[in-house]
């Protein structure tokens, strides 16, 4: 085990050079929601048990089930309603689950990345050919069910190996949401290709704000707001990237869609927010900046 | 530790769910149901009342509200006891007051021990369900058939001779199930299930001998969920209820009738600095003249649900 993950280099947030988004845009907004499935009898993984209770938990399965039944719907028209497309973080078999719902969003022109094949299928203890089968698996599902390329990762239930970047870099995948260390695109080192971490936030992940911090829906809708306009602020100065990670089985619910809801007419009310997805941030990073600010990392990181 | 060579296997990716119990659909497919006089919504209140015995097993867990401190713990037994003696005569005189019939979820033990409240709470109209043995006589994944078919049988011939009703709904102590739960439940003439957390309007469930139908018993929208372990206010606990309220009051419009479903425990909501909070949440929900107070099986027999 390492001390260090020595994925990325130290940078301070201060004096990088500027990012300025599409069309002059101060800051970048993209959604993600996370379309899962969660199986009511999933294997054993020795690190890590998928349900508290014996199988089956239906307590946890069907609180899962409900954003596949009925949250998703409300998720997707209040995205509508406020023209925000999807980056999906797609538990992939979900195409042959609920194609239904794969359907609906890719007619929306949404974005589909990689989240696993199920959310109870976990990547601890995984060797390199199992890690190698769920990645091939994901590009092969997605293509096949959308006609996408699958663009970006965020490990199933964030469980990684030491080898999951290299091996998602090599595969062709540009952007990971598994890294939480800043609010603009940082470059990772991987073995071969290239590869960026793209702010996904999990302080804003309705995960963490509703079961974690345990938020009433109200000050979960402030937060978003909130967190919107300090880096609207600050993409003055550089671009800012804003991400909320969302799960329709979580902000589905009646008396929560409100929350998103008024935060999407916040947020997309703005002047000079490029609303967009992951992957098309990813692609403005490579072409204007990746190149660039790799060197300005090395010079800050050596003194000069 | 390598995982097993077959960790990657998926027998059931496949169209639909990943069991034959229910099938998907999109709930905002559905065709429109609806209530007698054009109501749009239907309000089912639940409360579980529970016996937590002093000495459980946990086994294979401890349910929600049971003993925590070392043997004997008076302090949790005697607060639960509170919620059976004190807190549910006031949630019965609010129910009262707003003419809200119920679904009260009993454990057999508590018709047993306690014959007087269960008097009180059938002469009152509301409707017994099925609510296990006790809080430590749980049902869960590994459990013997025969065991957990006695279980139900028990409850059920307890809580049928007592009460005088049919007694048609069931829900498992602690919401927990094995996989057979809904087949032996069935199979004892329950025609109804209220451990699912998976929807906003009853649906079919597939069982051994025929059909079950899952009713929206909110766990989410419940005292327990919001109050004990979001923690929060009982000002937000009214707000969210009503939050709850207004968005299924829209969508009623567009598609058709919906269950406000709201769970409270008595031992939560029944004690005094709460009980005002019930009382803000009935006083906005039945001033509504299109919203109905039903019970389970009045949801079951008037509700056309979709099959």
């Amino acid at each position: 085990m390492m001390r260090d993950p020595n994925l990325y280099e130290y940078w301070p947030y201060k004096n990088r050079p500027k990012i300025t988004w599409k069309n002059g845009a101060k800051i970048a907004f993209w959604l993600a929601p996370n379309v899962e499935f969660y199986e009511i009898d999933p294997p054993k993984n020795p690190f890590r048990t998928p349900w508290p209770k014996p199988n089956p938990d239906i307590t946890g399965y069907s609180t899962r089930d409900y954003g596949n039944r009925v949250g998703h719907f409300r998720m997707m028209e209040a995205m509508d309603k406020y023209n925000v497309r999807g980056s999906v973080s797609l538990s992939v078999a979900m195409c042959q689950h609920h194609p239904e719902i794969i359907r609906a969003c890719n007619d929306r022109n949404w974005e589909f990345f990689s989240h696993g094949i199920y959310n109870t299928r976990y990547c601890y203890g995984m060797d390199e050919a199992q890690e190698r089968a769920i990645i091939e698996d994901s590009f092969r599902t997605v293509m096949e069910a959308t006609g996408q390329t699958v663009a970006g990762w965020l490990a199933p239930a964030l469980t990684h190996t030491e080898r999951t970047f290299d091996l998602i870099a090599e595969y062709g995948v540009k952007y990971t949401c598994d890294l939480f260390q800043d609010d603009q695109p940082q470059p990772i080192h991987v073995k071969t290709g290239k590869l960026i971490s793209m702010p996904y936030s999990l302080e804003v992940n309705d995960v963490i704000c509703y079961n974690s911090y345990l938020m009433s829906p109200r000050h979960y809708g402030d937060i978003l707001k909130r967190q919107f306009d300090q880096l609207y602020l600050e993409g003055e100065e550089s671009g800012t990237v804003m991400c909320i990670p969302l799960h329709a089985y979580l902000v589905g619910h009646p008396h929560r869609i409100k929350a998103l809801e008024d935060a999407l007419r916040h947020i997309t009310s703005h002047g000079d927010v490029w609303v967009t997805t992951a992957a098309e941030i990813a692609d403005y990073y490579y072409a204007h900046y990746y190149d660039n600010f790799v060197p300005n990392i090395k010079t800050v990181n050596n003194g000069a | 530790m390598a995982l097993d060579k077959n960790f990657l296997d998926y027998p059931n990716r496949k169209h639909g769910m990943d069991h034959d119990r229910y099938l998907w659909r999109n709930m905002f497919d559905l065709q429109p149901v609806l209530l007698d006089n054009d109501a749009r919504l239907a309000f089912l209140v639940t409360i579980p009342i529970e016996f937590f015995p002093l000495n459980p097993s946990g086994n294979p867990f401890k349910a929600p509200g049971s003993m925590v401190t070392q043997y004997p713990d008076y302090r949790h037994y005697s607060t639960r006891d509170y919620g059976n003696r004190v807190g549910i005569y006031r949630l019965l005189k609010k129910l009262e007051t707003y003419n809200i019939k119920a679904n009260i979820a009993m454990n057999a033990e508590v018709a047993v021990r306690y014959p007087q409240l269960l008097q009180d709470i059938i002469g009152a109209g509301h409707e017994i369900v099925a609510h296990g043995i006790d809080m430590d006589t749980l049902h869960y994944g590994g459990i013997d058939e025969c065991t957990e078919s006695d279980q139900v049988t028990q409850c059920l011939k307890v809580l049928r001779s007592m009460s005088g009703q049919k007694v048609n709904g069931w829900m498992s102590p602690a919401y927990s199930e094995s996989f057979n739960t809904p087949d032996i439940v069935s199979e004892n003439d329950c025609t109804y299930i209220c451990d699912w957390s998976n929807d906003d309007l009853p649906y079919t469930m597939q069982t051994r001998i025929g059909q079950i139908i899952a009713m929206p018993v909110s766990q989410e929208i419940s005292d327990r969920q919001i109050i004990i372990n979001y923690h929060q206010t009982e000002d937000s606990f009214v707000t969210q209820v009503m939050d709850q309220f207004d968005m299924l009051y829209q969508e009623s419009a567009r598609f058709g009738a919906r269950v406000l479903s709201l769970t409270l425990t008595p031992y939560i909501s029944g004690l005094p600095f709460r009980i005002a909070a019930v009382d803000q949440i009935f006083n906005f929900v039945m001033k509504h003249s299109d919203v109905i107070s039903m019970t389970g099986s009045e949801i079951i027999t008037k509700l056309k649900i979709n099959k």
